[in-house]
């Protein structure tokens, strides 16, 4: 399945957001998701399903002011 | 200084970004006594260890933090990514900024009512960025806000207090409302005078980071929001017009050659 992930495309094997951030390498790293514009709790990352061309968000604490 | 039941230990807020290295932020922070830092959250690539480096570096200093939405210029994209600092950072405060204007990155007074509103029925402690305008200030109270963080000036400008006047009505309008002078400040001494007009806190970030000896400015703001909060509890004078001897008069000599005047 084609996803966008942070505006690059990605081909994925896995079906949930979980198993996505998984196979992409962000296992256990402190990260935010949002699927289309809407925000993911992590508890809800294992139930919620990707569909082909969804729009991931995943963002990391940075410096700001 | 409370914001939202919350006690600070100081009245300076310090942003993160712009240091040249991690170890001079973490100097600048403890230069300045820092008693807020702010943070943001961007996109990292997989496997990238810059996100998590830097929350351990924010955590080991063990400042309050207050995540901000940098950068959001719609209502939807604000509510989201303060939805997504609040899991992050795990705090329910937000420094909401929804940007309606590129070249000042003057706040959409408008949508940050608009996202105020969402933001505080879902929970969250709200610091709006805004504008000094007093109707919009009634606005985000109304729509849930009890701290207000008008600008100074443009972000990252360094013009200090651009409207003394709009200012000093605001904060005479409101005088129980924790207020923070939130963007503009270049110089320590537009944070003494934003104390000395009665705000209860300045935000600092560039001024601090971009300073040739960020450590030292941090320093030096922190003097300053000392001295101008010192001076306001001290009672200032008022101004005169004309000038009034402050030596004594009474036995002065007339016999020495002078003009009297």
């Amino acid at each position: 399945m084609n996803i966008n992930v942070n505006g690059e495309p990605h081909e994925v094997r896995a079906q949930t957001l979980a198993a996505v951030l998984e196979e992409l390498g962000y296992g256990g790293a402190r990260v935010a998701t949002a699927l289309n514009g809407n925000f993911v709790p992590a508890g809800l990352r294992s139930s919620q399903n990707l569909r082909e061309g969804a729009e991931l968000e995943i963002l990391a604490p940075m410096q700001g002011g | 200084m409370r914001f939202y039941g919350t006690e600070l230990s100081s009245r300076l807020m310090l942003g993160t970004a712009q240091y040249d290295s991690p170890a001079i932020l973490a100097d600048a922070v403890r230069a300045a006594n820092a008693g807020v830092v702010t943070v943001s959250l961007r996109r990292e690539a997989a496997g990238a260890q810059a996100g998590q480096a830097f929350w351990s570096l924010i955590r080991d200093l063990g400042v309050p933090v207050l995540p901000n939405t940098a950068g959001c210029h719609g209502v939807r994209e604000a509510v989201t990514t303060a939805q997504m600092a609040r899991e992050v950072f795990g705090t329910d405060w937000i420094k909401l900024e929804v940007i309606g204007q590129g070249d000042l990155l003057q706040p959409d007074v408008f949508g940050l009512v608009e996202a105020t509103r969402i933001l505080t029925d879902d929970g969250f402690k709200v610091f709006p960025y805004t504008t000094e305008d007093l109707v919009v200030a009634e606005r985000l109270l109304r729509a849930g806000a009890e701290v207000l963080m008008p600008w100074g000036a443009p972000i990252g400008s360094g013009r200090g207090l651009n409207n003394i006047f709009g200012l000093r009505a605001l904060r005479a309008h409101y005088p129980d409302i924790p207020m923070v002078i939130d963007a503009g400040i270049g110089r320590p001494s537009h944070a003494s005078a934003a104390f000395e007009l009665g705000f209860d806190a300045v935000l600092i970030n560039t001024a601090v980071a971009k300073a040739g000896d960020p450590v030292l400015m941090a320093k030096a703001f922190r003097l300053a929001c000392e001295a101008g909060l010192a001076g306001r509890d001290a009672d200032p004078m008022e101004e005169r017009d004309m000038a009034v001897p402050s030596t004594p008069t009474l036995g002065l000599a007339r016999g020495l050659g002078g003009e009297m005047i």
